[in-house]
């Protein structure tokens, strides 16, 4: 039971048909807060590409053009940050996990995704299959600005959003779970923000 | 990147507020009293819980601006429509009760060791690196050490008087709105022509701690990696485009 601030009255309270919608612990913003633990890295579409490896064999990659000739989805998510900000409602240009999943044989149970600048972030491949999680390019219809993970980031919205990795190269295919960047640091294994996963043991 | 875990559960703890101290007209110092508490590294932050009467409550997190072995306290800037931060800036006051969990992040962090340190400050970004400094004060370590603070105005400066006062770390202000007309330090932001000038050159392997605004980070840290420093050597904290993510 937690004291109660002497003084303290709250005064973000969400509308009721928002509330519901807001994880608890989280406020809403309007803007699109940026948190990255370095340098932002500035890859040319014409040197990117995407691969799914596993146990060090690259079972398949994709090109830019390669990769924006597979079918675009338009996804509406709203999106849930760590440090406690969600956004209601974005929009994003993507391609389905499905999709690239479909184009290998595999019998993984989990994934690394790897990125540009050494990030890395684990999730199981139930997350990231059914519909849950995209390759995103497009952000409001625009180009995935550099700063928010362009050109192309994970969207895995119903996780914390710092699974959604930004400057995705690749999934590695994994036959058990391990941590990645944050979760090295303390931070959940899982994170789910409707359950308030934020830290190791939440 | 990813490693062995170190899985622990961080539980919310009930401290005492020892003290308030007002850095700025906007900044103040929150001491806390916290029995539990396991200790912290140099650059970690916690978070604060507020609960009102009716069960309602907010969280944010703060940077613990104390060094390792000393009671826990953060600097908190009072962000004008935020909901926590004008309630820790005012109202609270010494032998209220506050709730924090914590210590939290285990990347931005400085241990020790004799490498070069760059510590770059965008305006509260400071909090975090003062306890940096600090924690090489009194460890007496020998890590070169430099800061590099930006700020609007001088009287926006936190921790001026003590940051004066480290006889062998250097620490340069930058006065990017305005500056008294004696004023012979540094003017402007800080882009690469500044960082060049005055940070660890690349070969002497420096490590870079870079805080503040996101737009303030984004192009200190992109100025370092074209001066030669790995990205890898420098480490960020960012706070949101309006500050509403820190509020």
């Amino acid at each position: 039971m937690s004291p109660v601030s002497r003084g303290f009255h709250g005064k973000r309270r969400e509308a009721p048909d928002k509330a519901s919608r807001v994880p608890p612990g989280q406020y809403l913003t309007e803007g699109f807060p940026v948190l990255s633990a370095g340098p932002t890295p500035h890859a040319r579409q014409q040197d990117w590409t995407f691969a799914i490896r596993q146990g060090g064999q690259e079972l398949k990659s994709w090109t830019w053009p390669q990769m924006r000739a597979q079918p675009t989805e338009q996804v509406t998510a709203d999106i849930h940050c760590v440090t406690r900000w969600s956004k209601l409602d974005t929009h994003w240009q993507a391609v389905s996990i499905d999709t690239l999943l479909a184009q290998v044989k595999h019998d993984a149970k989990y994934v690394m995704a790897y990125c540009d600048g050494g990030y890395t972030t684990n999730l199981p491949i139930a997350d990231v299959t059914n519909g849950q999680a995209w390759l995103a390019f497009g952000y409001e219809d625009k180009p995935l600005e550099p700063e928010h993970g362009g050109p192309v980031r994970l969207l895995v919205p119903h996780l914390y959003f710092w699974k959604s990795a930004k400057w995705v190269r690749g999934l590695d295919l994994l036959d058990h779970d391990r941590p990645g960047f944050w979760e090295t640091y303390g931070y959940n294994m899982y994170g789910d923000p409707w359950k308030e996963q934020r830290y190791a043991g939440d | 990147m990813e490693g062995t875990a170190v899985r622990g559960r961080l539980t919310w703890q009930t401290g005492k507020v020892s003290s308030v101290a007002d850095e700025t007209p906007t900044t103040r110092t929150i001491m806390l009293d916290l029995a539990g508490w396991a200790g912290h590294r140099a650059g970690q932050h916690l978070d604060v819980r507020l609960t009102a009467e009716d069960g309602y409550s907010a969280e944010r997190s703060y940077s613990i601006a104390s060094a390792p072995g000393e009671p826990v306290a953060i600097t908190v800037q009072r962000i004008e429509d935020g909901e926590v931060s004008p309630y820790l800036t005012e109202e609270l006051r010494a032998g209220d009760e506050l709730e924090v969990r914590g210590p939290i992040g285990g990347y931005f962090v400085w241990d020790g060791g004799p490498s070069p340190v760059l510590l770059v400050a965008g305006g509260s970004g400071v909090v975090p690196l003062r306890a940096i400094l600090r924690h090489r004060e009194r460890t007496g370590s020998p890590a070169p050490m430099t800061l590099l603070y930006s700020v609007r105005t001088l009287p926006d400066v936190i921790y001026r008087a003590e940051l004066d006062g480290y006889p062998d770390a250097r620490v340069l202000y930058t006065l990017t709105r305005e500056h008294p007309a004696e004023w012979a330090g540094l003017t402007g932001r800080v882009d690469q022509a500044m960082l060049g000038s005055l940070a660890f050159p690349s070969e002497q392997r420096p490590t870079a701690f870079v805080c503040g605004p996101t737009p303030f980070v984004e192009a200190v840290a992109e100025s370092l990696v074209a001066l030669g420093y790995p990205a890898r050597q420098v480490k960020t904290e960012r706070f949101g485009p309006t500050g509403d993510a820190n509020g």
